[in-house]
């Protein structure tokens, strides 16, 4: 059903390599497609095969060698620093495997720290965050610490963190990749409900197939490149 | 929130760790205090000099005496307000232990030249109508429990033989950077045993105090005595109070180079021990700076957070260090009193201490910053896990 929306993201001939000594490994090789605006995307693939290098520069915290990321009308691969800075605490939520949230920081503050950087009132800021924890189902845990929270409820607050700002996109690395299967179900069932009912754009990069069901889309990246095989 | 707030749980993460180089710095920082002080006291004299008063002695050296003579040639100079001759007597009370400052001088006049010597006129004029007549300072009358009216018997060294001396007086310093610690007698108790038993040592002084009309033309003064008593027998060398205490202090330099030294190697090693710190704490905490950054945290806000629990460990420091260097400093000025009479923490010692804190937080702060603030975010998220 996504695919008659217009592309929230476009990718064109994206290559990426990394250096080892005097060695140029390629990793993404003339990487081009598109993903419509409220897309659930799983990126697959084996180790090394580039997924979280892909996810990272669609996210803009690496940049590409050669082609063209457009995000939403805006090239993030010709934006400065300090533009990319701003434009990803605008438009990217991020999810990671290993949650980190900072441990010194309650449920409550770890969901603020991304508004510490707009121009919100301290009541206004208090509000997007028990909004957003009440939409994880954590609303009764906000002054709980990290270390006093099980793994699954640790990723729903990071989620809880990433979608605060009401991003463009939702980008997920192995979100479920350190959780029992219980958890995992739940923050994919989460995730889900993130897509389908806020209309969020989610690209995920998983090993787990039972995590990719849950995406509208799967592609696999191999070698650099990137199949079209999707469901 | 604010991220003050983190800044402050960040610098007390790992408690003990933290604890031990809040300890390290306070121990510092009360080292260089007590050593600056320890500075100060030996200028003491020299910061309670008097611009307004000349030290006039012997050209050649101040172990060669001037004539008693001298005196009234001093009055018909031009600036020259008040005049005191002067010995120092080097008396020992019971034991070489109990040393402190005894001075030959003429009493009223010289008390006069020392208006900071606070005691009533009525103790001064007791003082100097008896012959044996004395003034002591408070922490000396403390020390050996000496009221008025007792009799204190010094042992000679420069003049020998047994003297007896009756208390008359206590003085009081004007302000803590008084001297409590000297004796002073009359003048004319030394002269005129010298005259019965050593004749060729009397009517001799060790030095003139001046009193200047003007302390803006102390150096035209000065010069006007030395060329008085040029080509006499015993030409003088006149300077200003202030020049003349730097010349006692110029001749133990060395030393006070030496605790200088010591008092900045102290801080250049807890300076390092800072930074050791900060960089354990920043590559541990490198992947989180990652996260910050890929929220769209800026360098300056990681900059700010390490800088600033740098600052608050060191200032934490500081703060304690500074507490404890006042009672540290009345212990120690108490026990060594006898060498350091003035031993007070003055206020500039709590600008360094706090000057030196900041800058071993701020350098302390700067690799790990620059290693937070440069890494590439996918590499710091790589160190999570």
């Amino acid at each position: 059903m996504n695919q008659t929306k217009p592309p929230i993201v476009r990718i064109r001939n994206l290559s990426k390599s990394y250096r080892r000594g005097s060695q140029i490994i390629p990793v993404l090789e003339d990487i081009t497609f598109d993903i419509p605006d409220g897309e659930f995307l799983a990126l697959m693939g084996p180790s090394g095969s580039g997924k979280s290098t892909l996810l990272n520069l669609l996210a803009g915290i690496d940049s590409a060698d050669t082609g063209s990321i457009l995000i939403n009308g805006v090239e993030i691969t010709t934006l400065a620093e300090t533009e990319l800075a701003r434009w990803r605490s605008l438009h990217v939520g991020f999810i990671f495997q290993f949650y980190n949230l900072i441990p010194v920081l309650t449920a409550f503050e770890n969901v603020e720290l991304p508004l510490l950087l707009t121009r919100l009132s301290r009541q206004e800021r208090r509000a997007h965050v028990e909004t957003a924890l009440r939409v994880v189902g954590l609303a009764d845990r906000m002054d709980h610490y990290p270390a006093q929270l099980s793994g699954g409820q640790q990723q729903r607050v990071a989620i809880a963190r990433a979608v605060v700002t009401d991003p463009t996109i939702l980008v997920a690395d192995e979100p479920t990749g350190d959780l029992d299967r219980y958890s995992a179900g739940e923050i994919l069932d989460l995730m889900d409900r993130l897509n389908r009912e806020s209309g969020k754009t989610i690209i995920m990069v998983t090993h787990d197939p039972r995590a990719a069901e849950k995406a509208h889309v799967i592609r696999y990246l191999e070698k650099g490149e990137l199949s079209d095989a999707s469901q | 929130m604010h991220l003050s707030k983190l800044l402050w749980k960040n610098a007390f993460r790992h408690r003990l760790r933290t604890s031990l180089t809040i300890l390290g710095i306070t121990i510092a920082i009360l080292s260089f205090g007590m050593l600056r002080t320890v500075i100060s006291a030996w200028y003491a004299g020299v910061d309670a000099s008097s611009a307004s008063r000349l030290v006039t002695r012997n050209a050649i050296s101040l172990i060669f005496s001037l004539p008693i003579s001298y005196k009234d040639r001093f009055r018909q100079i031009d600036g020259v307000q008040a005049i005191s001759s002067g010995n120092w007597f080097g008396g020992i009370y019971i034991d070489e232990k109990n040393f402190f400052p005894n001075f030959a001088v003429e009493m009223e006049n010289y008390l006069k030249l020392y208006p900071e010597f606070v005691l009533s006129p009525e103790q001064v004029a007791a003082a100097s109508r008896d012959r044996k007549g004395c003034v002591v300072g408070r922490k000396l009358a403390e020390r050996f429990g000496w009221k008025i009216g007792d009799s204190i018997i010094l042992k000679g060294t420069i003049f020998p033989g047994d003297w007896e001396f009756v208390l008359r007086g206590i003085y009081r310093g004007r302000d803590k950077t008084v001297d409590e610690t000297q004796m002073f007698f009359n003048w004319e108790y030394l002269n005129e045993t010298m005259l019965k038993t050593v004749p060729r040592r009397a009517n001799q002084v060790g030095f003139y105090m001046v009193g200047v009309t003007n302390p803006n033309r102390a150096a035209e003064v000065a010069l006007a005595i030395d060329r008085t008593f040029k080509n006499s027998l015993a030409e003088t060398l006149t300077e200003t109070e202030k020049a003349f205490q730097l010349g006692f202090i110029s001749m133990t330099e060395a030393i006070v180079i030496a605790i200088q030294l010591v008092s900045f190697v102290v801080i250049i090693i807890i300076m390092a021990v800072v930074a050791n710190t900060m960089a354990m704490t920043a590559r541990e905490r490198i992947g989180e700076y990652a996260v910050f950054k890929t929220l769209g945290f800026r360098g300056y806000h990681i900059a700010g957070l390490i800088f600033g629990e740098s600052l608050v460990i060191t200032m934490t420091g500081c703060v304690l260090g500074i507490v404890l260097t006042y009672p540290a400093a009345k212990a120690f000025g108490s026990t060594l009193s006898n060498y350091f009479p003035i031993f007070n923490v003055a206020t500039s010692t709590i600008y360094l201490d706090v000057a030196a804190a900041l800058l071993v937080g701020i350098v302390a702060a700067v690799f790990p910053t620059w290693r937070a603030v440069t890494i590439r975010i996918a590499d710091g998220l790589r160190r999570i896990g």
